[in-house]
C-alpha cells in the first residue's frame, strides 16, 4: 500500500504588498494548479533523488519556494527571471519561508544552459502563455509575466529546445499551458526531441482552460 | 550570489563569445551567512560542478585556503574539506559586485545579492 503523502503549505506571500505585484506576477491560479500539480507528484519526484532543481520564470517565487520546502536542502533550487524585480521578490519569499534558492536575472536559461546541460532533474516554467500580438512579447516589466504572442507560444517555442538540453537522463519537466496554446504541437515538438508528454492537471479558471504538462525522456 | 550560482553561468550569451567561463568576480561587498550543513547534497553536486572554476571564484574572493588543486576523488569522511566546500558553495555570498566575461569583459552587476545577466539587443547572439 502506498504510504500517505504529506501536504505541504502553500508559501507565506503575506511580505508582498500591492505595489510588488504591480511590478511582478501575483500569484494566480495557474500558479497554483501548478503548486498542486508538483504536491500530486511527490513520490514520483522524491524517487529521483533531485540533485538539482530550475524554475523559469520565477515571478514572486512562489513555485520554487514550495518546490524547496518540498525536497529541502538536499537539493539545490535555481530560478531565473528577465523581471530584475521578480528575482530580488523571489529571494525575500524564499527567506520569508526559511529555504535557500539562487535568483538569476536573464532571459530563459540562457546563461545557464552550457553548464547545467543534462544535469536538471525538476524543472519548471508557468511562461507568459496568453495569446497576445506579437510586439507585446519582450517587453519586460510586468507586461513579460503573461505576453505570449501568437498562440501564446511564442516565449514557450523559445523555451523548449532549452529545456531538452538541460534534462537529466531522469529529469522531469512541468510546464503550464492554456488550451490555446495548442498542446497537441507542443507534444509533436516534443516527441521530436525525445521527450514523452503526459497532462498532470487540467482546471478551468474563469474564461482559462489551464494544464500542466509533464515531460519525460522516452528511454 | 552564492559561489554555486557563479559555478553555473556563462557569458556565451554575447555574440561571438564561446569561452564565457568561468566569469571572473569582482567583490564589493561579501556577506557568510549560516546554511545547514547537508553532506549528502556537497557529495552529490560536486562532481557536476566544474572544481577549478570554484577554486577560482573562492579564492577571488578570499576563501580560496585550504582548497586542493585537485579535488580527492572520494570526499566520503572527510568531514574537514565536506565543510570548507559547503561554506565556499552556500555560506559565502556576494552581495554586491560584478561579474565579468573572461573573453569580452563585459560586466555584469551582481545587486542585492542577485547577477543580472541581461544583454542589450545588439549584444544577443
Ligand atoms: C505567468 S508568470 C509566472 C510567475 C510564477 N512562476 C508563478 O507561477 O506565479 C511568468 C513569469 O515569467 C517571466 N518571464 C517572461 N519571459 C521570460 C523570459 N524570456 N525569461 C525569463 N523569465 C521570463 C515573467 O517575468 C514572469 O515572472
Amino acid at each position: 500500500m502506498e504510504c500517505q503523502r504529506p501536504v505541504f503549505a502553500t508559501p507565506d506571500t503575506s511580505h508582498l504588498s500591492p505595489q510588488d505585484f504591480d511590478l511582478v506576477y501575483e500569484p494566480a491560479e495557474d500558479s497554483f494548479l501548478l503548486l498542486d500539480a508538483l504536491e500530486s507528484e511527490y513520490f514520483s519526484l522524491r524517487k529521483l533523488r533531485p540533485t538539482i532543481c530550475v524554475e523559469v520564470g520565477c515571478g514572486s517565487g512562489i513555485c520554487i519556494t514550495f518546490l524547496a520546502s518540498m525536497f529541502g536542502p538536499g537539493a539545490c533550487y535555481i530560478c531565473t527571471d528577465i523581471n530584475p524585480t521578480a528575482a530580488k521578490v523571489a529571494a525575500q519569499t524564499a527567506d520569508q519561508n526559511k529555504v535557500l534558492i539562487h535568483p538569476i536575472v536573464c532571459d530563459l536559461v540562457n546563461a545557464i544552459n552550457d553548464q547545467l546541460r543534462g544535469k536538471v532533474d525538476i524543472l519548471v516554467f508557468n511562461p507568459p502563455y496568453v495569446v497576445t500580438p506579437s510586439n507585446e512579447v519582450g517587453n519586460g516589466g510586468i507586461e513579460a509575466s503573461w505576453a505570449g504572442g501568437e498562440k501564446g507560444r511564442e516565449v514557450i517555442d523559445r523555451f523548449l529546445p532549452h529545456a531538452v538540453q538541460l534534462l537529466s537522463l531522469q529529469g522531469i519537466l512541468y510546464l503550464v499551458i492554456i488550451k490555446e496554446n495548442r498542446s497537441d504541437e507542443i507534444e509533436d515538438k516534443m516527441r521530436q526531441f525525445g521527450l514523452h508528454m503526459t497532462t498532470v492537471k487540467n482546471r478551468r479558471a474563469g474564461k482559462e482552460n489551464l494544464y500542466v504538462l509533464k515531460f519525460t525522456r522516452v528511454t | 550570489m552564492k559561489l554555486l550560482t557563479h559555478n553555473i553561468l556563462t557569458s556565451n550569451i554575447i555574440k561571438g563569445v564561446t569561452r564565457g567561463f568561468p566569469l571572473k568576480i569582482k567583490s564589493s561587498r561579501l556577506e557568510v551567512k549560516e546554511v545547514d550543513f547537508n553532506p549528502d547534497f556537497i557529495l552529490r553536486i560536486l562532481p557536476k560542478l566544474d572544481w577549478s572554476a570554484l577554486r577560482q571564484a573562492a579564492t577571488e574572493v578570499g576563501y580560496g585556503n585550504g582548497l586542493p588543486e585537485e579535488l580527492p576523488s572520494s570526499l566520503e569522511g572527510d568531514d574537514s574539506l565536506q565543510k570548507t566546500i559547503h561554506n565556499i558553495l552556500l555560506q559565502v555570498e556576494i552581495v554586491e559586485g560584478e561579474l565579468e566575461c573572461p573573453e569580452t569583459g563585459r560586466k555584469f552587476p551582481i545587486q542585492n545579492g542577485i547577477p543580472n545577466m541581461l544583454l542589450n539587443e545588439d549584444e544577443v547572439s
